[in-house]
């Protein structure tokens, strides 16, 4: 039982570690930012003693190693600072349009991840019939679309040919819940047919994979029927890789969602973060892009975890 | 006995089976017309190589085929029940519930994410044969018939938790569960080290025998079918060669293919004098340890290998026998002692060994299809290493290509630009000593190079490496698990167990009178050619035990 | 030879599709100009005329006919995502098979490496880069070079690893052999079809990571015609029910998706001769 602990230790300290190192190049990263950022920000016009107070201002006279721990620390606090373009605190913009952003992937999520795993148990069951075909084609094609050509497709049928649901995704926190889901349900459609498809085939290519092994030959020789060869014996085996698949999904469904966020306005972090990297406003980017990094960070971790805490082998040593 | 069964005993009959796979290029026969019959509380075995269709007459016996297979035409009625015809409910019921299966691998074929005594109850509850708490009781009852250890808490364990030996006797406890009236075992032994093999031998024979239920055992070996069944097919290429009562089969085979079943034990080396002492070994191993991190895998391993000679290393799964070759190949470090070559000490890592060093000591591995790059042609193969150590090029180089393969009895017009994917075990394994005698080694390390080969072939790959260590006064060193191999092929034997040394010295002497306890055990575990032999094995044990 | 038009008339019809539309993509990219009747930039009417003979699905934003520039548009737009997919391969696949066969400490760090890029979702990580560096042609080659650089690096590493534990790679080791060797005799050619299949799937992931980059303005720059800017020009247009700025994208979900259907043809072809 020790050796799972460690092992579980190891992983957590792994993923600190990564997000630490990924925050540092974050910084890094907008430090190697050609020419001065004071510079840049004020214009090629400004006078030197304008700038010089300005950077006096930003901080920028620090050592970098100072100016590093000094973000960080107030990450954790929750102050990112201000908005270059704008001046206000970055965190007042991040709170709502993180929540905006979480709303719509766990919309997305909650219909989309067990709709994707029922879909890829049944395609495994009835391997190679008609229905698995049919997916499998169906899902092929999918995943090959790019998002903004299903979103706009969407639009088109859905929003302006019948006009069923808004084009544009505007909410804010005073609506009601019915109300916010009727809103961005084109963002969050777009959302689940773009992972559902990745999901499919991949809980189907997990269970099929296990189905090859020689324990689940057995346990059709001990003439099961073919529902509890599949979800009893082949489907515990592939929870590891299903696991991660759904992870990485769920983490796309946060992160990914910029593309559909700027089609549809959607008030979330992803329209922030194309914004502010349309406006060159390295602060907002390096926040956002802080964010969509530990939270894609702490989802593969937890698929980690999950996937060690499922495998009876480590869980139950020798 | 068996002259006393009636006619209404009947319980699995066979007729015509034709089974086919599919293939590239179509359909191919597996199995081709086979009749059987096998009557109540009868033990069958089945025998034959690779490819024989031995399993998958076993697995059809139950009414399964495997995917891509399919039943050509023939027709297998089970107890009155024509499997074939009936439908896949009716099979469904039968199976695990009136005729079971004991697979090959336990560790593979037991499923990892439950615990042994939940798959065990699993087909007695589901098939309402018995209550959770009856099955489970059972179970205890069985484990404790199959004699394993502490058996009111071994099913509690996990598969990978529990050794080989102990999964396959919990497998065919698992496979009684039901009681049922027929069992295929599909090789159950073939994968366990042979003092292992004995004990789990015993009792599925005695499980059996006790139940009197009727078994189709399959096997490759011979000697182990001859402990286990009453009669006896053969089968080659999915025909059967002949079929007979066990001690008859023994006795008088009729056909020459069953004669070549057991080919590498009627081979025999001719016995040398000892190694001249006062000559320089071409590899002498000192006082060495090895360890892999900190598990520590040879103790204070020491023998010497003389020009001509061919000394084998012979242990069980865990021995420490093939960390012998790496280390004396530098691909792992010893932490002690040290090897020579012709008096001169070799260098620990091979990266740090000269071109010379590394000529003269070759390897021969045991997988002939990992053996060879897949994507080289036998040129390339064989002509590299000439290129590499001897310098020689174009013409030359083409010369002593063919010289190579007519060394091993290969045409080179047909084979010098086929790719190993084009060959067959055997013509791989002989590629394989090619390529080491390309580099005109003094010294060849062969690691199992017969294990994964069938019988017939085996005993060609082994007299051709004694007539090439004639023309070339080889050192070999030859490892292996099989002992019927060390009295085919060795002048002197290293035994290990653990890691250790417990006996060396010429091969004779220690065969017919072993004084290490180990070696007369394992010695003794080696099947017979002998119905009687596990019968009077265990009559001497018990004896011994008074 | 006969093998190879035996293998071609086994195809399933989707692996067919497939390659009849690769083709005729390719085909278009190269004879362009021949085929287009007008400039890629020339400004040849109104704004958003509609389908007409002149104006075979009208004109854009600017007034630019919109059938020469999605037949220019494959060329940019592909042009560019195979540019980019073979930097990341061969960088990829080189430093993976020597991470594999080297072990040890090189393999160590080199993996951390492409962990750490691993670890930031790609968009984000692009996003940022593009910040830094600013959007431009050569720069987004480079970006999503560097990203894609760690799943290729991933494959070609694991693909090799399970070559490498062969005895012919300890033979030839054991031989004397070189790492040059090693790698390019013994482990590329056991790998290399591994690779292909990858490479096809890699490039519909580069192809449409371009394809939103530029349909955030983030990608390839105007004047020059692509079929991921060419959709957020025209986007306006939708909005009014016409279908025409759909088209670019209709026209990049059809490449990816036969050069899926020809990969999937191909990873299955080689897997069902593997049993």
């Amino acid at each position: 039982m020790a050796k799972i602990w460690i092992l579980l230790g190891e992983r957590l300290a792994l993923g600190l570690v990564t997000l630490v190192v990924v925050s540092a190049l974050i910084f890094v990263g907008v430090e190697l930012l050609p020419g001065d950022l004071a510079q840049q920000i004020l214009g090629q016009s400004a006078t030197p003693e304008t700038v010089a107070a300005f950077r006096r201002e930003l901080g920028l006279d620090q050592p970098a190693l100072y100016r590093y721990m000094n973000w960080l620390g107030g990450v954790v606090h929750g102050e990112f600072g201000n908005s270059l373009a704008n001046g206000r605190p970055i965190s007042d913009l991040l709170g709502v349009r993180l929540k905006n952003t979480l709303f719509l992937a766990g919309f997305a999520a909650v219909i989309s991840v067990p709709t994707a795993l029922i879909l890829g148990i049944l395609a495994a069951l009835y391997r190679n019939s008609i229905f698995d075909r049919l997916c499998n084609v169906i899902a092929l094609t999918w995943v090959s679309l790019p998002e903004f050509f299903v979103a706009y497709v969407l639009v088109l049928f859905l929003a302006v040919r019948i006009s069923l649901f808004p084009a544009i995704s505007s909410i804010d926190a005073e609506m009601s819940l019915a109300e916010m889901l009727y809103r961005s349900f084109l963002p969050a459609l777009t959302l689940m047919l773009v992972v559902i498809a990745h999901m499919m085939r991949m809980t189907r290519a997990a269970i099929i994979n296990v189905l090859a092994s020689p324990y689940v030959e057995m346990a059709r020789l001990k003439g099961l029927s073919r529902m509890r060869v599949v979800l009893f014996h082949a489907l515990p085996n592939a929870l590891a890789p299903i696991i991660n698949v759904v992870a990485l999904n769920l983490a796309y469904l946060v992160v990914g969602v910029v593309v559909v966020e700027v089609v549809f306005v959607y008030p979330g972090l992803g329209q922030l973060l194309v914004d502010a990297v349309s406006n060159r406003d390295v602060m907002v980017v390096q926040s956002v892009g802080l964010i969509f990094a530990a939270a894609y960070i702490l989802l593969n971790l937890l698929a980690d975890i999950l996937s060690i805490v499922t495998n009876p082998r480590l869980m139950n040593q020798r | 006995m068996e002259g006393s069964r009636k006619a209404d005993s009947l319980l699995l009959t066979i007729r015509d089976l034709s089974i086919e796979g599919r293939s590239a290029n179509g359909w191919t026969r597996l199995v081709d017309g086979i009749d059987l019959d096998l009557h109540r509380g009868q033990v069958l075995g089945l025998i034959g190589e690779s490819g024989a269709g031995k399993s998958t007459l076993g697995l059809t016996s139950m009414g399964y085929t495997r995917d891509g297979c399919r039943i050509a035409s023939g027709s297998v009625r089970f107890d009155g029940i024509d499997l074939v015809a009936c439908g896949e409910r009716v099979r469904q019921d039968l199976r695990g519930k009136r005729i079971a299966y004991v697979a090959q691998s336990a560790a593979a074929s037991f499923n990892p994410a439950y615990r042994l005594i939940r798959q065990h109850c699993e087909v007695p509850v589901v098939k309402k044969v018995m209550t959770p708490d009856q099955a489970q009781a059972d179970a205890i009852d069985l484990y404790t018939k199959m004699r394993l250890p502490v058996p009111n808490e071994i099913g509690f364990r996990y598969p990978h938790q529990v050794s080989g030996g102990q999964l396959q006797r919990a497998m065919t406890a698992m496979a009684m569960a039901c009681r049922p009236d027929l069992i295929i075992f599909d090789e159950p032994t073939t994968a366990l080290d042979v003092t292992t093999q004995v004990e789990v031998l015993a009792a599925i024979r005695n499980i059996v025998e006790q139940f009197g239920t009727a078994a189709i055992y399959i096997s490759h070996d011979l000697a182990v079918v001859a402990q286990m069944a009453d009669r006896i097919m053969v089968l080659k290429n999915g025909h059967m060669v002949e079929q007979a009562e066990t001690r008859t089969m023994l006795a008088a085979p009729r056909e020459n293919y069953t004669k070549s079943l057991w080919a590498v034990r009627s081979l025999a080396r001719e016995a040398q004098a000892p190694a001249e002492p006062s000559a320089t070994p071409v590899i002498s191993l000192t006082g060495v340890d090895a360890a892999y991190g900190s598990a520590r895998v040879l103790h204070d391993v020491s023998f010497d290998i003389h020009r001509g000679r061919t000394v084998a290393v012979v242990g069980e799964s865990g021995s420490g026998k093939s960390t012998v070759a790496r280390v004396i190949s530098g691909l792992l470090k010893p932490s002690r002692g040290e090897i020579r070559f012709e008096g001169h000490t070799l260098k620990a890592d091979y990266l740090a060994r000269g071109r010379d060093d590394l000529r003269h000591v070759q390897m021969i591995y045991q997988m002939p299809d990992t053996a060879l790059n897949p994507r080289q042609t036998i040129r390339d193969i064989i002509g590299r290493p000439i290129e590499f150590y001897l310098g020689l090029k174009g013409r030359a180089k083409e010369e002593r290509i063919c010289a190579l393969l007519d060394q091993i009895e290969l045409d080179p017009k047909i084979y010098i630009d086929r790719r190993p994917t084009e060959l067959s075990g055997g013509q791989k394994q002989r590629i394989g000593i090619a390529r080491a005698l390309a580099a005109e080694p003094k010294f060849i390390i062969c690691d199992e190079v017969t294990s994964a080969l069938d019988q017939l072939v085996a005993a060609g790959i082994l007299k051709l490496l004694e007539r090439i260590q004639k023309d070339f006064e080889l050192a070999l060193m030859f490892i292996t698990h099989d002992l019927a191999t060390v009295k085919a092929i060795a002048d002197d034997v290293v035994v290990m167990q653990h890691g250790r040394i417990v006996e060396k010295g010429l091969v004779e002497p220690i065969f017919s009178n072993p004084t290490d306890a180990y070696t007369k055990r394992l010695l003794q575990s080696v099947p017979e050619m002998d119905p009687e032999w596990l019968d009077r094995l265990f009559a001497g044990r018990r004896e011994g035990d008074r | 030879m006969k093998d190879f038009l035996q293998t071609f008339k086994s195809a399933p019809p989707t692996a067919w599709f497939g390659m009849v539309v690769i083709a005729v993509i390719a085909l278009t990219a190269v004879f362009a100009p021949l085929i287009a009747p007008y400039g890629e930039t020339q400004i040849v009417g109104g704004q958003y005329e509609p389908w007409s003979d002149a104006f075979l699905l009208g004109t854009d934003n600017l007034g630019r006919d919109m059938f020469s520039r999605l037949v220019y548009g494959t060329r940019n737009t592909v042009g560019l995502a195979l540019l980019a997919t073979a930097i990341a391969f061969g960088a990829g696949s080189v430093l993976g098979i020597v991470a594999a066969v080297m072990g040890g400490f090189v393999d160590r760090f080199l993996s951390r490496i492409i962990d750490v890029i691993m670890a930031i979702p790609s968009l984000i990580l692009a996003l940022m880069l593009l910040t830094i560096v600013g959007a431009s042609v050569a720069s987004m080659i480079f970006v999503i070079a560097l990203i894609y650089v760690a799943p290729v690096f991933r494959l070609a590493r694991a693909s090799a690893q399970s070559v490498v534990a062969m005895d012919y790679i300890e033979a030839a080791r054991l031989r004397g052999e070189g790492l040059g060797w090693l790698v390019v005799k013994e482990v590329l050619p056991n790998i290399a079809s591994t690779l292909v299949a990858e490479f096809g799937l890699r490039f519909c992931f580069v192809f449409l990571f371009i394809a939103a980059l530029s349909f955030l303005g983030l990608g390839i720059q105007p004047p020059t015609a692509d079929w991921g800017s060419m959709l957020k020009e025209n986007a306006t247009l939708i909005s009014f029910g016409d279908i025409t700025p759909l088209l670019p994208a209709a026209a990049i979900a059809l490449l990816t998706v036969s050069v899926n259907f020809v990969v999937d043809w191909m990873l299955h072809r080689s897997s069902g001769l593997k049993d």
